[in-house]
């Protein structure tokens, strides 16, 4: 692999896909979803070729492509991997088949334009990931609203609800993304004011690397103001409490399948931002809010976790764990640890497979019963046994259990936690019984005791369900039994990026 | 008295278009009845593309010089000029396409047959039987077209005037012409009379106390004088007010919603197109060449203005219910954004002006494009905003094009907005004037809720009972398709314009 096109071509692909799907001529309208299909296993494909040839030892951004894109703006298209985007990327290649076969009939009267929305986003997530120039990043990230929007919007069940949850979501993170705006053209002039770049420039390695050894220096103020304006995007996409208010609803609203593309895939571009972007470029900033991250982290894992317990919906009980989940990750992030760090990035592409195994597991069971509470549910696992079972393992990888994939990251960030903030470790510990609390109490409801009345006719897994689920399933095992793989991946990054912070401190 | 040198080659674009209305005139006096409308076609878009080859000629033949004057100084020709004139232009062949749109029942599908004619009366139905058509549009817009051209490379004040006249006139009659809803066309006419006329004489007295001050009439003349500040700041204060006037910014604003929404739509995309650029190419002219000495005295000024202009048109947008009202504080607010170029008083500030304006009136023409396609069971245009529910549904082509426009106008990338909106930001930011990015950041997401409203309405609410169709004509639909795509590649790949508009970053002085 030393072609220098391999990262275009992988958001290219599922552009294109989804360009050849929506222009299908209505004869070979049946063929959409096999051929949204087959290009996102092309893609998948793709991104296992691209983690087979990146070498751990090797330079910190392979297969690097730099060309002009709009040198006006001191803006180039410049991409690169690094072991953190890696993982992402390899993410949201595995989860994006899976989502299709999951939603295989989600796009009702529309399966094309669906799908071609689906595709849509992934180009777009995937570019933001490999994305070396800080507008180009940015570009992809507001623009994905869009699709993400309509996939929202537009194919939920309940037409006004969603509509409206859509709108949520939207303002929400345009509104983040526009004060993020304003932030980017702060930092373009504060490099075209410094004499390191000769003119502005959006280069992130350039920056950051200006950065870390002094040479850009950044007024106090000026940096506090840029890395709140950059955090301020990513904290209401990711979300961080108090910033949440629009995920349960999305989420709710949208089809499982969209929710778990917009939990798993499109949220952790926030998170990823903070660790690539806010860290790296404001490494004096990031030190100084630190305190009010970790707190907010701290108590958006127990808000979450206490909230998901009173929950009555099902769905939304599971996207309440996922604010409580993506505390952990910005908590990881902001203690500036290795362990912290590398186990909060792990914790991205475990979350995402633990979130994608429940969240459409439960979907498969409300499609059968057409209900989202619990308390219409019982006795499950004796109508539905492979159904009960698939769940039962994506609840306990939920709640951490030791030898499921989660546990492993959720590790990890408490001890790198520990070692700097004993009491915000304490504290975010109790989730850990939280998650037991609200993840066995949901189980004990829907799936056991006796059968409720017309769940005699909830059928089990179908043979589509079960491809959703096995492999999803799988990797929770794989991953939790034997994570070096992906952490050999991700921690030459992490250190790259603390060793980066702590110089750019010192300075 | 010597006689004034013209180079007639450098005014070739303006005369071209100038000669094109005349002939126009003769047309409609002469021509047979049934040959008009090919003839008056032909000639308008023809009469255009030529003046587009001879600019075109011109800026090739440019050099490295940044330009010329010519008239004695009355008219400069330089790259900003170049770049105004050929937008001017190529939103011109655009509008004409639009205004060309024929009826079915024949006639002009826009415009009333007779404008002589009383509304509701009996003579107005014998023309409207008979299928007559108003012509003379064409010739009109020519005219306005000429004006703006020379409003936007006036190079002394007195020009100024002339070309705010020129364009203005035709302007005032063209609203007067809608087919439907004739009351209110009119009306709205009117109202554009009596306050344009009142903003002009502001101008004039504006232009007087300028000449009091400096002695002359020349830009660049005003610029190096030295004469009683109070007079310079008076007179450029009189003479902005004419000039706010035309781009619609706020307190000079209140005429636009009610002139927008009733003058026939195409002469309404045409007006929010051509009209913005024209005005802004002589503000950014008066500003950055005859009055940058005063800088430290109207950039506070233009600064609370631009705030206010973004503010007011992004609040009141929300209010709207008529798509038309809706897209005309949206030019209200689009107005104070390019305000915030204006502001930056650099190169690029100059330059991202440029662009922003390209790329606005194209995104503008395109949406009261869709607006003027879309149409009841009785044939007229539907701008109720409620009656445009499910739209997006049963006509995806107009749905998704009239959301992109909208998406264009919210500043989200990958349309052409955003990469204006960041370069108009990005200018200001450099003139250091953060504080009004953040402000405008603020504006564009407020004003992104309206923007989406819509895109919820029609994609994602039920149709009414008897819902808009869209009569798509053959030369709509390819003036809406062009627009789409211009707006989407300036969005993705706008390096070529911008480097057009950078290399127009200087007036000539």
């Amino acid at each position: 692999m030393t072609g220098m096109w391999w990262l275009t071509v992988l958001w290219a692909l599922p552009m294109a896909g989804g360009a050849v799907v929506i222009l299908l001529p209505p004869a070979l309208r049946a063929a959409a979803k096999p051929v949204a299909l087959g290009v996102s296993l092309a893609v998948l494909a793709l991104a296992v070729g691209l983690a087979a040839g990146f070498d751990t030892a090797g330079p910190r951004y392979q297969f690097v492509e730099n060309r002009p894109w709009i040198p006006s703006f001191g803006t180039g298209y410049l991409l690169g991997l690094d072991g953190i985007s890696l993982s992402l990327v390899v993410l949201t290649a595995v989860l994006v088949p899976i989502l299709i076969v999951a939603g295989w009939n989600d796009g009702g009267q529309h399966p094309a334009a669906y799908l071609a929305l689906i595709l849509a986003v992934q180009s777009m997530v995937l570019i933001s990931l490999v994305s070396l120039d800080i507008l180009l990043f940015y570009v992809f990230f507001e623009a994905m609203l869009i699709p993400m929007y309509f996939l929202i919007g537009g194919f939920g069940a309940d037409r006004p609800a969603a509509s409206k949850a859509a709108v949520k979501f939207l303002l929400y993170n345009l509104f983040g993304g526009l004060i993020m705006l304003a932030a980017v053209i702060g930092l373009y002039v504060a490099t075209a004011q410094s004499s390191v770049f000769g003119s502005g420039t959006f280069d992130f390695r350039a920056i950051a690397g200006a950065v870390s050894t002094g040479q850009l220096h950044l007024s106090p103020a000026m940096s506090n103001a840029l890395f709140a304006g950059f955090m301020f995007a990513f904290a209401v996409k990711a979300p961080l409490w108090p910033l949440h208010r629009w995920l349960p609803d999305a989420a709710v609203q949208a089809t499982p399948a969209t929710a778990v593309l917009m939990m798993a895939v499109v949220d952790k571009v926030g998170t990823f931002g903070m660790l690539r972007y806010c860290l790296p470029l404001f490494p004096t900033a990031a030190v100084t809010f630190r305190p009010l991250i970790i707190t907010l982290a701290v108590i958006g894992i127990v808000y979450g976790a206490i909230v998901a317990i009173g929950q009555s919906d099902v769905m939304r009980l599971i996207s309440y764990t996922s604010i409580s989940h993506f505390g952990f990750i910005i908590l990881g992030i902001f203690v500036m640890t290795d362990q912290g760090q590398s186990g909060a990035t792990l914790y991205m592409v475990n979350h995402g497979i633990s979130t994608a195994a429940l969240f459409l597991i439960a979907g498969f069971l409300v499609a059968r019963k057409g209900s989202r509470d619990i308390t219409d549910y019982g006795g499950v696992q004796k109508v539905a046994p492979i159904l009960a079972g698939c769940f039962l393992i994506a609840g306990l990888a939920t709640l951490s259990l030791p030898g499921l994939a989660p546990f492993i990251s959720e590790f990890l960030v408490l001890i790198g936690t520990f070692t700097h903030y004993p009491i915000f470790a304490a504290v975010a510990a109790t989730a850990l019984v939280l998650s037991a609390l609200y993840i066995l109490w949901m189980y004990q409801r829907m799936m056991t005791g006796p059968i409720s009345a017309d769940n005699e006719r909830i059928a089990d897994l179908l043979p589509r369900e079960l491809a959703v689920a096995i492999p999803l399933i799988a990797l929770l095992l794989i991953l939790g039994i034997y994570p070096k793989p992906a952490l050999d991946v991700i921690d030459p990054a992490v250190s790259h990026t603390i060793s980066g912070i702590a110089q750019g401190r010192l300075q | 008295m010597i006689a004034p040198s013209v180079e007639y080659g450098l005014l070739l674009p303006m005369l071209m278009v100038l000669g094109a209305a005349v002939v126009g005139v003769l047309v409609e006096a002469f021509a047979p009845r049934a040959a008009r409308y090919p003839a008056q076609l032909v000639l308008a878009i023809g009469g255009q593309l030529l003046a587009l080859a001879a600019l075109g000629y011109q800026a090739l033949h440019l050099g490295s010089s940044p330009g010329k004057v010519t008239v004695v100084g009355a008219v400069a020709m330089d790259r900003p000029a170049l770049f105004l004139q050929g937008t001017l232009l190529v939103v011109g062949v655009l509008a004409t396409l639009l205004i060309g749109q024929r009826a079915a029942t024949g006639g002009l599908v826009a415009f009333t047959p007779q404008a002589s004619s009383v509304p509701g009366s009996a003579a107005e139905k014998a023309a409207a039987d008979a299928g007559a058509m108003q012509t003379e549009i064409f010739p009109l817009t020519l005219f306005a077209l000429a004006g703006m051209m020379l409003f936007s490379s006036a190079d002394d004040l007195l020009a100024l005037f002339i070309g705010l006249e020129v364009l203005s006139l035709p302007l005032y009659l063209m609203c007067a012409m809608a087919r439907r809803r004739r009351l209110l066309s009119q009306e709205a006419a009117l109202k554009y009379f009596l306050l344009g006329a009142f903003s002009s004489a502001f101008s004039l007295y504006g232009v007087a106390m300028l000449y009091g001050y400096a002695g002359t009439v020349s830009l660049t003349g005003i610029a190096s004088a030295s004469g009683p500040r109070v007079l310079a700041l008076v007179g450029a204060a009189l003479l902005s007010v004419g000039l706010l006037f035309k781009v619609g910014a706020v307190p000079f604003h209140s005429w636009l919603p009610d002139v927008y929404q009733g003058a026939p739509t195409p002469v309404t995309a045409f007006m929010a197109a051509a009209t913005k650029i024209a005005a802004f190419g002589a503000l950014l002219r008066v500003f950055y060449v005859a009055l940058p000495g005063l800088a430290s005295d109207w950039r506070p000024a233009l600064s609370a203005i631009a705030v206010m202009t973004m503010v007011v048109g992004t609040l009141i947008a929300i209010a709207q219910h008529d798509m038309k009202r809706m897209l005309a504080y949206s030019s209200i607010a689009h107005t104070g954004f390019i305000l915030t170029g204006v502001i930056a008083l650099n190169h690029n500030g100059l330059s991202a002006s440029l662009f922003y304006l390209f790329a606005y009136g194209f995104s503008t023409l395109g949406a009261f494009a869709v607006v003027s396609v879309v149409r009841d069971a009785a044939g007229d245009e539907e701008a109720d905003m409620r009656r445009w529910a499910g739209l997006g549904r049963r006509h995806p082509f107009i749905g998704v094009v009239f959301s992109l426009f909208l998406l264009a106008f919210a500043g989200i990338p990958l349309t052409s907005g955003f990469v204006s909106k960041f370069a108009v930001f990005k200018a200001a930011a450099e003139g250091g004037a953060i504080s009004l990015v953040v402000i405008g950041v603020i504006a564009s997401a407020v004003a992104a809720y309206f923007y989406v409203r819509v895109i919820v309405l029609m994609f994602f609410t039920d149709a009414p009972a008897d819902a808009p169709e869209v009569a798509m004509g053959t030369l709509s639909r390819a003036m809406i398709t062009l627009t789409a795509a211009v707006t989407l590649l300036l969005g993705a790949l706008p390096q070529a314009l911008l480097d057009l508009a950078n290399a127009a970053d200087q007036f000539v002085r």
